[in-house]
């Protein structure tokens, strides 16, 4: 099997197995199991497979042409890209996508909808791994819409309660909000560059011999960036996001941390010589990075339920992500999305089982609970890492993909050299550094208010209840390790990428660490005062002060949105059915009632009464005759 | 005749002719305006005999005398039974005409209107002679029995089978349907 | 004689039959405003023959067909009415309007403009007992 093949195979696997769990899921409930995990093991292995054959070298590309646009030069081809992110990412893709596969398998055990669900997680995994492999901006597209699609089934799993369907239909609009201008960007992009080949795109672009221009960068980054903001939940597209959560815990793991909002980075990585050619998007894109970064890491601090709270980081760190790409070092950016998949997919699951423990998300409750990491000690450990890896605490995975990208946000700071602004990397760098304070700040704060209970204060008790499978436990020390072990990537990994260089600075080591490490004792200072006194141990109010109120609400950004664009919306929608249903509807009554007017007028004259038909007979027949006689008279 | 063929130097035929004519149109008249309806149908009979009196006055005496024989003598006579068996009732009764009356004037009059101009014009110049009679017993008898002898027969028939269709629709069914449907 | 006296004669005689027939509301009355058209055609149809001087007499021969034919006419139309009289206990031919749009089987009495003046109160008596019968017609 050559390497093509195999690639191939990485997204069609789930796909069929989606297939086959759609139509033959009901009638024989027994197959849906394995027909969820194996395809998504295979299609894992098959993606190490394809990238222990790529090591790292030059890409592999294959191209079959898939549909004429009209223009010869511009067809959609199924084409396929494979250098070293490509297959890295689907690497993650795949290797989550199984963890939550078979950990929504002990989850979900008891759901009735479980195969419906396990089909669309396979088609969410194809659909990412062919945006990841896809060499061709429509093929893409295509994934990109179905992940869309299928974002908006898995968070409506739970439509029985309203929050589910809100969170489904908003996650839906926001991210087709973004997609609007997304497609036309690509339209335009590939217009401009004559191509929608990606590889060739980028190579045009950065060729030392012949570059090829756009005539409208800026335009098409920005357009871009609309698209990525909404798939990667940046401001001020990233409200569906923390509602997104109302879904299963597993979807939450796989859609919030390896593969949708991943595909936005991801994206803006493989175009990034698009973004480099344009010095303003970098600084807008810096500007959301920052604004994200800080914003959620705030939201985060002050969130009570557990899955919130991992979304606003989700945000943060994907912030960290489009920071990195802010200053075009798409190897800080893609190093971080490897770990951050890694550490992210392992805390929202270990969050899983820890609220199936104790029965609520809410962490004000669980800091209540007595002997919660006894009853889950699995969980407990596991996140215990995994918070550390989010927090940047060497030697943890996060730590050095953090510094991969402040160093790159430092390096473009201070030696702006390559075309890119140097206030791009000034944003970056001071906003990762407050950022990683506050990472570290509500690492903290979730790890001491879940689990930490020195002199066994608590007063309630678990709840009991159900056993959580032998597979969940599994899978979590599974994710444990890429969590603990993956940031020593740094020394391969630039192989595979672009021959940079990942390793931490020292510099910025110091000020990051002492940043995160400044967090966590803060928090711990606020955290202790709360937990002596008598009041709920919660440590954000103090840390945040008057910023608590707003940053829970995620600074009231959906308040202003339903004022923005809900309320006209609805108003609208209020004046249309007005005007459809008393001007339009006055017209189709009336095209109606004129014939039902006449028609009455019409059965007037049937009287039933012999007498008036015979009067109208005979005049009738009258006026036949005089009119005879006066056209023989003349 | 004496008089010529002139409008204006009637024949003593005519002015009988004319005003037994006057008589027939003003029991006619009568006849479809009285309120009572006993009154419409002497006012019918009438109307029949003056028609009668005409048809002697054009010579055709043997239709007179049926005229007389079978309209005055029983078809009259049936139109009073079938008022008395409908309980119609003695005196004016003033449902007699209906709401279409208006119509039903306009209609005639102009009917009338467009009959009498025509006929007018058409047979303005055309003059009966009424010399030699035309239309005695046994000239009728001779042409009904010798050209006419097979409608006279079919006629027969019809008659036989109107005078058993009216003694099945004035039969007196039995109870609600009984044998009405046979 | 001028052709003109008869001529116009009947077709007044007509007209006044038309009258009567189109305005009376008694079926039997309407009857005799047949009887008069009828009347009208055949002294049309006797004074043509006169004026002709038909050698087969078809004139008058259709004349006393004509009699005999009006003869059997009121015999099957006195037994019609007499008939829907006893069904409906009416014999007004502008309440027999059971073929009106929407006017459903038999029931012609139903007519809510109609006043009660068009039949005696027998009649009425006659009405309300004869409805239930109707009903299978």
């Amino acid at each position: 099997m050559n390497t093509t093949t195999a690639a191939v195979l990485v997204p069609l696997l789930p796909f069929a197995a989606a297939a086959l769990i759609l139509l033959g899921g009901r009638r024989a409930p027994g197959f849906v199991r394995p027909l969820a995990v194996l395809p998504t093991l295979a299609s894992a292995a098959f993606a190490v497979l394809v990238a222990v054959r790529q090591d790292g070298g030059e890409p592999v590309e294959a191209a079959t042409r898939l549909a004429p646009t009209g223009n010869d030069a511009l067809p959609i081809e199924l084409a396929l890209h494979l250098d070293g992110f490509a297959v890295l990412v689907a690497v993650l893709v795949a290797v989550v996508a199984s963890c939550v596969q078979i950990y929504s398998t002990g989850y979900l055990r008891d759901d009735p909808r479980y195969p419906s669900y396990a089909a669309l997680v396979s088609l969410f995994t194809a659909a990412m791994l062919l945006v990841v492999y896809t060499d061709d901006l429509v093929v893409l597209l295509v994934g990109w819409e179905t992940m869309g699609i299928c974002s908006y089934f898995l968070v409506g799993h739970h439509w029985e309660t309203p929050a589910a369907r809100a969170a489904s239909i908003k996650a839906f609009l926001v991210t087709k909000l973004g997609d609007v201008p997304f497609v036309i960007g690509i339209l335009a992009l590939a217009a401009d560059a004559q191509t929608f080949r990606i590889s060739d795109i980028a190579a045009g672009l950065t060729s030392t011999l012949s570059p090829t221009t756009l005539d409208h960068p800026t335009l098409i980054a920005l357009l871009l960036l609309a698209g990525v903001a909404g798939k990667s939940a940046q401001v001020p597209l990233h409200t569906w996001l923390p509602d997104a959560m109302a879904g299963p815990t597993p979807v939450s793991a796989l859609i919030h941390a390896a593969t949708m909002v991943a595909a936005g980075v991801y994206f803006i990585a493989r175009l990034l010589p698009v973004f480099a050619s344009s010095a303003a998007a970098l600084v807008v894109l810096a500007a959301v990075a920052a604004l994200t970064m800080l914003g959620s890491a705030l939201a985060a601090l002050a969130q009570d339920d557990i899955k919130r709270v991992l979304a606003y980081s989700t945000i943060g760190q994907l912030g960290f992500m489009t920071g990195a790409l802010a200053v075009a070092d798409r190897e800080a950016a893609v190093f971080h999305l490897l770990t951050h998949g890694a550490f992210k997919a392992l805390l929202f699951l270990a969050a899983g089982v820890l609220i199936h423990t104790a029965g609520t998300g809410s962490l004000a409750a669980m800091s209540r609970m007595r002997g919660l990491k006894g009853r889950a000690p699995d969980a407990y450990w596991t996140m215990t890492v995994g918070l550390l890896a989010l927090a940047a605490i060497p030697p943890f995975s996060g730590f050095f993909s953090k510094e991969a990208v402040i160093g790159a946000a430092e390096h473009a700071a201070f030696d702006p050299e390559h075309g890119i602004p140097a206030a791009a990397g000034w944003i970056v760098l001071t906003a990762g550094l407050a950022a990683a304070l506050l990472t570290a700040a509500y690492a903290a704060r979730l790890w001491l208010v879940a689990f930490h209970d020195p002199v066994a204060a608590r007063t309630e008790p678990v709840p009991p209840g159900h056993q959580t499978g032998p597979q969940l436990s599994a899978v979590l020390w599974l994710l444990a390790v890429p969590t603990v072990l993956l940031g020593l990537g740094y020394r391969v990994l630039p192989e595979w990428f672009d021959d940079g260089d990942l390793a931490p600075t020292l510099t910025t080591s110091v000020l990051a660490t002492g940043a995160a490490l400044l967090g966590g004792v803060v928090t711990y200072a606020a955290w202790r005062r709360a937990y002596e006194g008598d009041g709920p141990v919660d440590p954000a109010p103090s840390l945040l002060g008057p910023l608590h109120g707003p940053a829970e609400e995620g600074f009231r950004l959906d308040a202003l949105y339903a004022a923005a664009f809900v309320r006209p919306v609805r108003a609208a929608a209020r004046l249309v059915r007005f005007l459809d249903a008393t001007v339009v509807e006055t017209y189709v009554r009336g095209a109606a009632g004129a014939p039902g007017l006449l028609g009455a007028l019409t059965r007037r004259a049937q009287t039933g009464n012999v007498q008036t038909y015979l009067s109208v007979m005979a005049s009738g027949a009258l006026v036949l005759a005089v009119a005879a006689v006066l056209a023989a008279g003349d | 005749m004496s008089g010529g063929n002139g409008y204006l130097s009637p024949s003593g035929q005519e002015i009988v002719f004319v005003l037994t004519g006057l008589v027939i149109l003003g029991a006619a008249v009568l006849c479809v305006t009285s309120r009572q309806l006993v009154h419409a149908a002497l006012w019918l009979v009438v109307a029949l005999g003056g028609l009668a009196v005409q048809y002697l006055l054009l010579t055709a005496e043997f239709v007179a005398w049926v005229q007389v024989l079978i309209y005055l003598g029983s078809v009259v006579v049936l139109l009073l039974f079938g008022l008395m068996l409908t309980k119609a009732p003695i005196g004016p009764s003033p449902e007699a005409d209906g709401r279409n009356r208006p119509v039903a004037l306009v209609v005639s009059l102009a009917s009338a209107a467009t009959l009498v101009t025509l006929v007018v014009d058409a047979f303005r110049t055309a003059w009966i002679d009424l010399e030699t009679p035309h239309g005695t017993s046994d000239q009728i008898g001779d042409s009904l029995f010798r050209v006419w002898v097979l409608p006279f027969e079919a006629l027969s028939v019809l008659l036989l089978a109107a005078l058993v269709g009216a003694i099945v629709l004035s039969r007196r069914r039995g109870n609600a349907q009984g044998n009405g449907g046979s | 004689m001028h052709l003109v006296y008869p001529a116009v004669l009947s077709a007044l005689l007509f007209s006044v039959g038309v009258y009567g027939v189109l305005a009376r509301r008694n079926a039997i009355l309407l009857l005799m405003s047949v009887e008069l058209m009828l009347a009208a055609v055949s002294l049309n149809l006797v004074a043509f023959d006169v004026w002709l001087r038909d050698s087969v007499h078809s004139g008058q021969v259709f004349t006393l067909f004509l009699i005999a034919l009006s003869a059997a006419e009121i015999g099957i139309g006195l037994a019609i009415v007499l008939l829907v009289y006893r069904d409906r206990g009416v014999s007004a031919v502008d309440r027999l309007t059971g073929l009106r749009e929407g006017g459903g089987g038999g029931g012609d009495d139903q007519d809510p403009i109609e006043d009660d003046r068009s039949v005696t109160g027998t009649a009425t008596e006659a009405a309300t007992e004869a409805a239930p019968k109707s009903a299978p017609n």
